[in-house]
């Protein structure tokens, strides 16, 4: 089983669109698929159409055993299942910090999905916290959406050095550009040079366009209502090299 | 997780199945298609003895648009599926497209072919049934099933609900909908069983077993016709498909049920009309003994790729002359075999037998099915004693053969009689017996097997084949021959447990509670 977090330290820059549209990709391709929306904000469970409610709250799937087990919904797409968010997962932090070895939590909880799943895609709330460090112990690889920006692209540093200074297992990390507008000179020649200079970044970039916005409408995945636009065939891209990086 | 599912049947003529179900939901769900139905072609699979069903599974192989597909489903939620295009029936499961479906159906189907037990056409549509939030809640499959045999009707269609992860309730809520409508029954009936029903048939209906159901005060007559009348059913099962040569089990369980009848007719010819058991003895004799070649050469063949694995100083191709030699004369031994099967001799003793024992009536005076047992058991249990118990180191093979014969007798014996023992003690016997019986096969496979290679040898030197050849022969033969020497020498210790105090203890209980 791998285990592919969603991440970026700055928030709205596509991190829960490319989790849904991702996961929906690894699905189709018949693998089994979990995606867990650990963001208060409930935006993967919402496109997904699944109430953002867990039995116990985050205190509850903290502590483990069959608690996770009874909040998985299946989604309506065949091998993809969700852990849908709850409004007190915004307490995650406080309720990780209460238990013992709390950055090594999240990993061990995910440990015995390993026969049920291939993928566990996580999309994680922005910011640096203790859930962001427990997030990182438990990925394979860490997609890191950056708008091509010069203010974005700091931020990468930031988080890349973040992960080299973490104790024990650090996971791979995998950026690519997002929310790119082929009518700015900036982004259009940071998307062509950044994949060019550095290993840790995609070839692949996701456009800015209304198709995407338009998800929330839809409540599905662009990579369905929508598998021949450009946006759909973005992250078909991305997914190939993912995939390529995971299996 | 298990897949939490209801199925039903929809009766009712007058209203679509879409336009039923969506009433039946509204307003509470709705009714949304998945995809454009479509027409399959649906063939149910399994071997002769239903392996596959016997281990709580269904197999399919299902053609349509796009390519041809095996589906394997289990009774706990299992299901592999793959493409499978092309694949004629029946077929070994060695023979399927490499992955997790072929060595899940090779542990379990071994030697056996899978051939087709039912086929049908089926129309099949697929709707999502959503809850107020537009969320699929469940999976909805209907199935027009209509087999596939000239008059057949269709079956009533099949709604089959499957709950999404998560949504169980909402899916109990959805089947209780469902079945208050006009027309809809609940249904446990699997599509195979169903498709099966239609031709008068169930499926699982075979078994190699000799599962008589005996009673202890019947006349031992009536009870040894049951037996035979049993073997004999077992016997014509496996013709046709011994002559179609589709696996080497139609064969062995034809030459078992040829054996246990000889066996039946020797220890109990006193309890059949006079001169009935003379009169047929010699006519199964015929058949056992042209059923040898066959089944011999299947043994080698079978073992044939473990033997050459184990070749010391030979390359396993070396051995390809001695295989494709062995393979020819296995073709023209059962040419040979399904032409006695054809004849008319053949068709002429299995009716005149037939016959024989449904005219069988009681005797005025005569023993009880117990007590016959008990003295038949007691005897040959006996004569194994007896006759092991003479057999030394210098015994010629001769002696061993005959009291694996003797062994046979006893086995078939308890086998008969079965329903008249106490299960744990028949176990008991059995195991007893048994591990003297692989002993005493396993020398006995052998010496065959160094006979057929000796015989391989000096014919094939005659057509010239290459030297390499001839030396890995004789590499199999020294391992061939080493495994008949640790037979031998094992075979005292094996009889000595079978002829200890606790296991001639078992068998005394068997024969007391069966003539009890």
């Amino acid at each position: 089983m791998k285990i592919v977090a969603t991440y970026n330290i700055k928030g709205g820059v596509g991190k829960t669109a490319a989790a849904v549209n991702l996961s929906h990709l690894a699905a189709r391709d018949g693998l089994r698929v979990l995606l867990a929306d650990l963001d208060p904000q409930a935006a993967a469970s919402y496109l997904f159409r699944v109430r953002p409610r867990v039995k116990g709250g985050g205190t509850a799937l903290i502590r483990g055993g069959a608690g996770l087990d009874r909040a998985v919904k299946g989604t309506d797409f065949a091998g993809l299942d969700l852990l849908p968010a709850d409004f007190t997962f915004r307490n995650l932090d406080l309720i990780l910090d209460a238990t013992k070895k709390p950055a090594q939590r999240l990993a061990r909880l995910l440990r015995p999905l390993t026969t049920s799943y291939d993928v566990v895609f996580i999309d994680c709330p922005p910011g640096i916290s203790l859930l962001s460090e427990a997030v990182l112990h438990a990925a394979d690889l860490v997609l890191a959406p950056v708008i091509p920006t010069t203010l974005s692209l700091r931020t990468l540093d930031q988080l890349t050095e973040f992960i080299r200074g973490l104790d024990g297992h650090k996971p791979a990390v995998l950026a690519f550009c997002s929310m790119t507008d082929r009518r700015k000179r900036l982004h259009k020649e940071i998307t062509q040079r950044l994949p060019a200079e550095r290993e840790d970044v995609a070839a692949a970039a996701i456009p800015a366009l209304s198709v995407v916005e338009q998800m929330a409408v839809q409540r599905s995945p662009v990579t369905a209502f929508a598998p021949r636009s450009a946006a759909a065939r973005a992250y078909a891209a991305l997914w190939d090299e993912v995939r390529a990086r995971l299996f | 997780m298990g897949v939490h599912t209801h199925d039903f049947a929809y009766t009712d003529g007058e209203r679509p199945v879409s336009q039923a179900v969506r009433e039946a939901l509204a307003p509470r769900f709705s009714v949304v298609p998945a995809a454009r139905s479509r027409t399959l072609r649906r063939t149910w699979l399994d071997t002769f003895d239903w392996r596959l069903r016997r281990a709580g599974l269904t197999l399919e192989y299902v053609t349509g648009r796009g390519p041809a597909q095996l589906v394997l489903c289990g009774t706990a939620g299992e299901r592999i599926t793959a493409v499978a295009n092309g694949t004629r029936w029946p077929a070994l499961a060695e023979g399927l497209p490499g992955g997790p479906l072929r060595d899940r159906l090779q542990g379990l189907t071994s030697v056996r072919a899978l051939l087709p037990a039912a086929k049908a056409a089926s129309r099949v549509a697929q709707f999502r049934l959503c809850n107020a939030d537009a969320k699929t809640v469940a999976w909805l499959t209907v199935d027009c099933l209509h087999p596939s045999r000239p008059g057949a009707t269709g079956l009533p269609a099949r709604l089959s609900l499957t709950a999404v992860r998560g949504y169980r309730g909402q899916t109990d809520r959805i089947a209780r909908c469902l079945a208050a409508q006009p027309g809809v029954f609940p249904t446990t009936l699997p599509p195979l069983d169903a498709v099966l029903a239609t031709a008068g048939q169930a499926p699982g209906g075979y078994t190699n077993k000799v599962d008589v159901d005996l009673s202890a005060a019947m006349p031992a007559r009536m009870a040894l016709a049951a037996v035979l009348l049993r073997l004999l059913d077992t016997l014509e099962a496996n013709v046709a498909g011994t002559i179609r040569d589709i696996d080497t089990e139609f064969l062995h369980d034809l030459r078992v049920s040829v054996r246990r009848t000889r066996t039946a007719l020797k220890l109990g010819a006193g309890l059949l009309p006079e001169g009935l058991a003379g009169e047929y003895r010699p006519a199964f004799k015929w058949l056992g003994d042209l059923t040898t070649p066959t089944r011999d050469l299947d043994v080698h063949l079978l073992t044939f790729a473990a033997g050459a694995a184990g070749l010391t100083s030979a390359s396993p191709a070396d051995l390809e002359p001695f295989h494709h030699y062995l393979a020819e004369r296995r073709a023209a031994e059962q040419r040979r075999l399904a032409r006695a099967l054809r004849s008319a001799r053949f068709t002429t003793l299995t009716k005149a037998w037939r016959g024989a024992l449904t005219g069988l009536t009681p005797p005025r005076r005569g023993p009880d099915a117990a007590h016959a047992a008990a003295r038949i058991i007691g005897d040959a249990h006996r004569r194994i004693l007896t006759r092991g118990g003479a057999i030394s180191a210098g015994s010629p093979p001769e002696k061993l053969h005959d009291l694996r014969k003797r062994c046979k007798e006893l086995r078939y014996a308890l086998e008969f009689f079965a329903s008249l023992h106490d299960p744990a003690s028949h176990r008991r016997a059995v195991r007893e017996l048994k591990g003297l019986q692989d002993c005493l096969g396993t020398y006995q496979d052998c010496q065959v097997q160094l006979a057929e290679i000796r015989e391989a040898a000096a014919d094939l030197l005659a057509i010239g084949v290459p030297a390499t050849a001839l030396l890995a022969m004789g590499d199999l033969a020294a391992h061939v021959g080493e495994r008949e020497r640790r037979a031998r020498s094992e075979f005292s210790g094996r009889f000595a447990a079978f002829a200890s105090r606790e296991a001639r203890a078992d068998f005394a209980v068997l024969a007391a509670g069966a003539g009890a």
